[in-house]
């Protein structure tokens, strides 16, 4: 076996995560707690290094490395510079409520690296056991960072049921691929494509394997009918966590979804696009009418994710290169709108005080004018009113579906969205319209201020230009698959 | 010298930058100062949209004033922005609106002031793009942005049932639009992957596919129109909103409404539309007859203002699904004075509202003796809003009428109805209101109104009279390109 140095050079990234982390675990043993923010600069530090080493190695063409386990594609590495984005910021919104509630440790920041190099790994997989080892990377740091709360049996029964039932949807997608396997003859991603292309290889056996594939995926990224972990999950887990949950793990599922369905089973297409028409209009229904009864502001937000991944799945379905586009563009969008929407709970909350409750939004236009102008930002960009980045993100998934031939699926889909629109405008009705109950002044630290702001106006200003970010997902889908 | 401006650019941005601004005065403290910048907004505003008319050609049916500018070349999508006979008296009447609104909230609102001011003018700039925008997904975003500023109007400085009345306005505006969205896509791959109004309306289009974005179009502005029995939403959120809310409603949403028939469902779908006139002008003739009653039966004044606006843009729809010059301009005609008269109302009542705060037809009587003046510009209003001749509200309703007859006497019967039915209500309330002996003692504390108040409805009465007795500065303009879509209507676009 030949092996040269430079075979490795794709996989720089991660290599340096991977040795950033160990590095960090250590080095943390030896801090005093007032030290601790040595980690955290540490942690933001690795993640800047990742996002040069990336950026500086995106060429823009396909590299395959450690014979054919690993790609490194534009594709992947636009996704991964997301996920160090998103995790970065989670880590700043995260600080000061991990900090008053006892949890600003080592093995937060460590755990957190992990999975993030979890999901560097699901993206550049070009192997299904590349893809299943980067999964459940990111999937045990999640288990345990849901539980990180020791002293919280909400958290403790949260990150149980998140195990038995990833377990679960890993056993199932196992199951899947082996039968992929036995249908191809090969767990390498291209090959299978290769081998569907040329229509060889045991439909019954395909078709059946895809199934279980279809059900595990389905199980990742949260679409009904397997969503029952999600508003239980999110609303259990510490809320640094769910918004670590809720918007960098979701990245990695679309990395993952897309190599899978979109490279290897491209030529199965008719077959999964029926399943996953069903599994849109049940999670737009699901996400959206569930979402209505709710009182609490991270369980309605975890029931609009359902939705807004159902939403995914429109552009998914098209099963082309515009569909695929508009998914990567829809869930980059829905990405920052999340960061927005979890971490405004985050900048709310104080010690010993969670903002999870809607009625903690009530007035707080008086309390906080700018924010919540910002929060204002947010929930009309999830409901997809222009001029926000939401609209647009819409407005590509609708017009894949329309191309693929589904306009039934496109007014299916904008009946919902109006029904999703309600909870959301309630969220800006208790901020304007309603007296606010507490008047604790809300003084968020200088960085998050303006990290928050930020967050809040790229909603308007992406909205307004929204071609760069929709090119660079058109070049990166167009590159790669 | 103003040929190298792009005028329609800065109709939509100062207000908006304007609103911005006034954001940035912050809290009540500085509530003099936002006020100011408000109005100042508003007048500026206001004068960049006047060379729009003077400058306007209106021997020619095209669009004017075009900009055209690469936004989102993914989809292929242009800022394209440009006005044509029908479209450019909205602006200038939107950006005229924004200024009395500005004034009437002047010491109304004392919470939130800066806020209030700022949608107000946002909204006003949002409306010209809506009236201006030339590419549909453009459009799509001026229509459904404005949503937000109203919204907001409604909901933080309306009346005690202001929530669900803003939930309701917006939820209903959003169901109509979202199906004219699937609509628009629709048509860019139809069209080849154009999002450009003017070639929708030149592509050919089958029947069945013609009758169905007919339908997504009439759903979207149907509500916004309101037309029967869709409007249940606008004397909610009339009686709810604050008076400049109301104000801008009533003159300018409302129209957004009938202008989306005249620009998407004549030209993009004639075939469709010729095939359901009969349902429109059916509906059209509903609100007319039926709403009037309605009317009649109101003890809130705001809410009989509201439902005899319904009654009155159901002759603009009836006059527009009467295909031919004189029913259409008599729509055009009747949506601009209407713009005028129900923005007067509705100050007349918030007038009111600011001293008695009482909105009820009861507790009012034997005005005339505090009020002289006011109840002087009151019986203008409501003597134009019963459509008397002479005032601009007689001129549409007669253009229609008369466009009716030739089409068959039973709508212009129906639709006459209005003359005895409009007056009847109208001069009711202002009778039980103006007229009578005082029985309510804090009718007798009322002032009449101060110069401030004075300064607005003078403008205004003076409008209604002038466009009463003579319409033809604003009948010019829009003539040649009312004629140009009446042709285009005329041809079939069945492939």
């Amino acid at each position: 076996m030949n092996f040269a140095l430079t075979d490795l050079m794709p996989l720089l990234p991660e290599i340096f995560l991977l040795a950033a982390v160990s590095f960090i675990l250590i080095f943390d043993l030896f801090l005093s707690d007032e030290h601790r923010y040595i980690t955290y600069i540490l942690s933001l530090s690795a993640l800047l290094g990742c996002g040069w080493l990336t950026f500086s190695g995106a060429t823009g063409e396909t590299i395959y490395a450690m014979h054919g386990m690993f790609v490194s594609d534009m594709l992947a590495d636009v996704l991964k510079l997301v996920v160090y984005f998103s995790v970065a910021v989670t880590m700043v919104y995260s600080r000061e409520y991990i900090r008053v509630r006892g949890m600003f440790q080592g093995e937060f920041f460590v755990l957190m690296l992990f999975a993030t190099l979890g999901m560097m790994v699901m993206i550049s997989a070009s192997h299904f056991l590349t893809l299943y080892m980067g999964l459940e990377l990111l999937s045990l740091s999640l288990y345990a960072l849901v539980a990180l709360q020791r002293d919280s049996a909400v958290a403790a029964e949260a990150a149980m049921k998140y195990f038995v039932l990833g377990a679960l949807a890993s056993g199932m997608l196992l199951y899947g691929m082996s039968m992929l396997y036995g249908a191809t003859g090969t767990l390498e991603i291209a090959k299978i494509a290769a081998v569907l292309q040329q229509g060889l290889g045991s439909n019954t056996v395909l078709v059946f394997g895809l199934v279980f594939v279809v059900a595990g995926l389905a199980f990742k990224l949260g679409v009904a009918p397997f969503h029952m972990w999600i508003p239980d999950v999110y609303q259990g887990a510490p809320t640094a966590v769910t918004l670590f949950i809720g918007t960098a793990s979701k990245i990695a599922a679309l990395g993952f979804v897309l190599r899978i369905l979109a490279q290897g089973l491209q030529s199965l297409s008719p077959d999964w696009q029926s399943m996953l028409v069903i599994m849109a209009v049940l999670s737009m229904a699901v996400g959206n009418i569930t979402a209505i009864a709710q009182t609490n502001f991270k369980r309605m937000l975890a029931y609009s994710t359902i939705s807004h991944m159902g939403f995914l799945l429109l552009g998914l379905l098209a099963a082309d290169i515009n569909g695929y586009t508009s998914a990567m563009f829809y869930m980059i969008s829905y990405v920052f709108m999340g960061l927005g929407s979890f971490g405004m709970i985050l900048l709310l909350s104080r010690k010993g005080f969670e903002a999870d409750k809607l009625d903690d939004l009530k007035g707080l236009n008086q309390r906080s004018p700018w924010f919540a102008f910002m929060l204002l930002l947010i929930m009309f960009s999830l409901a997809g009113i222009p001029p926000t980045i939401g609209f647009y993100a819409k407005l590509s998934v609708l017009q894949a579906v329309i191309h693929a031939g589904y306009t039934w699926l496109a007014v299916v889909a904008v009946i919902f969205s109006l029904i999703g629109a309600f909870y959301y405008l309630r969220v800006v009705k208790l901020m304007y319209f309603d007296k606010p109950h507490d008047m604790t002044p809300i003084a968020p630290q200088g960085d998050m201020r303006v990290l928050m702001s930020a967050n809040g106006l790229g909603m308007l200003a992406l909205g307004i230009l929204p071609q760069p970010l929709m090119a660079l997902c058109a070049y990166a889908i167009g590159k790669s698959l | 010298m103003l040929a190298g401006y792009p005028l329609l650019s800065l109709s939509i941005w100062v207000p908006i930058i304007a609103g911005v601004l006034v954001l940035a005065t912050g809290s009540d403290r500085n509530a003099p100062l936002a006020r100011w910048i408000a109005l100042l907004g508003a007048i500026l505003g206001f004068a960049v949209t006047l060379p729009l008319y003077t400058r306007f050609d209106p021997l020619s049916a095209s669009m004017q004033f075009t900009e055209l500018a690469r936004w989102i070349p993914a989809f292929n999508i242009h800022y394209h922005l440009g006005v044509d006979g029908i479209a450019m008296p909205f602006v200038l009447l939107n950006s005229f609106t924004t200024v009395l609104v500005v004034i009437a909230g002047w010491q109304v609102i004392q919470n939130k002031t800066a806020q209030y001011m700022a949608s107000f003018l946002i909204m006003s700039g949002l409306i010209n793009g809506v009236f201006a925008a030339m590419d549909a997904v453009l459009f799509y975003v001026f229509f459904e942005a404005m949503l937000i500023p109203m919204f907001l109007v409604i909901g933080i400085w309306g009346g005690p049932n202001r929530v669900y009345a803003a939930v309701k306005f917006f939820l209903y505006t959003l169901m109509g639009s979202l199906l004219m969205l699937v609509a628009f896509i629709y048509l860019y791959f139809q069209s080849g992957g154009s999002f450009e109004i003017l070639d929708y309306q030149r592509l050919p289009i089958g029947m069945t596919a013609q009758i169905l974005i007919f339908i997504a179009f009439f759903l979207s502005f149907a509500v916004k129109v309101p037309m029967w029995p869709v409007h249940t939403w606008l004397p909610d959120a009339h009686v709810e909103a604050p008076t400049g809310g109301s104000v801008v409603l009533a003159a300018i949403t409302l129209k957004i409404g009938a202008y989306g028939f005249l620009r998407f469902n004549l030209p993009i779908a004639p075939d469709a539309s010729h095939y359901l006139s009969g349902f429109i002008i059916t509906i059209s003739l509903i609100a007319v007859v039926y709403i009037s009653f309605v009317a009649l039966a109101q003890s809130d004044m705001k809410k009989l203002i509201a439902y005899s606006s319904i009654a009155h843009m159901g002759f603009v729809t009836l006059g527009f699904f009467m295909f031919n010059t004189l029913g259409m301009e008599g729509g055009l005609v009747q949506m601009i004075s209407h713009g005028f008269i129900s923005a007067a109302m509705f100050l007349c009542v918030g007038v009111m509202y600011d001293r008695l705060h009482s909105r009820q037809i009861g507790d009012y009587g034997g005005l005339a003796k505090k009020m002289p003046i006011f109840a002087a510009f009151f019986m203008l209003f409501a003597m134009s809003n019963a459509g008397l001749p002479g005032t601009s509200g007689f001129i549409g309703e007669f253009m229609v009428i008369l466009s009716a007859i030739k089409v068959n006497f039973w709508y212009a019967f129906l639709a006459a109805t209005t003359l005895i039915t409009g007056a009847a209500y109208t001069l009711w309330m202002y009778k039980r209101v103006v007229f009578g002996n005082i029985t309510n003692p804090h009718v007798e504390d009322m002032q009449d109104i101060g110069p401030r108040e004075f300064s607005f409805m003078a403008v205004l009465a003076l409008a209604v009279l002038a466009m009463g007795v003579y319409p033809k500065p604003i009948t010019d303009v829009m003539h040649t390109s009312v004629n140009n879509l009446l042709a285009h209507v005329a041809q079939s676009k069945l492939p």
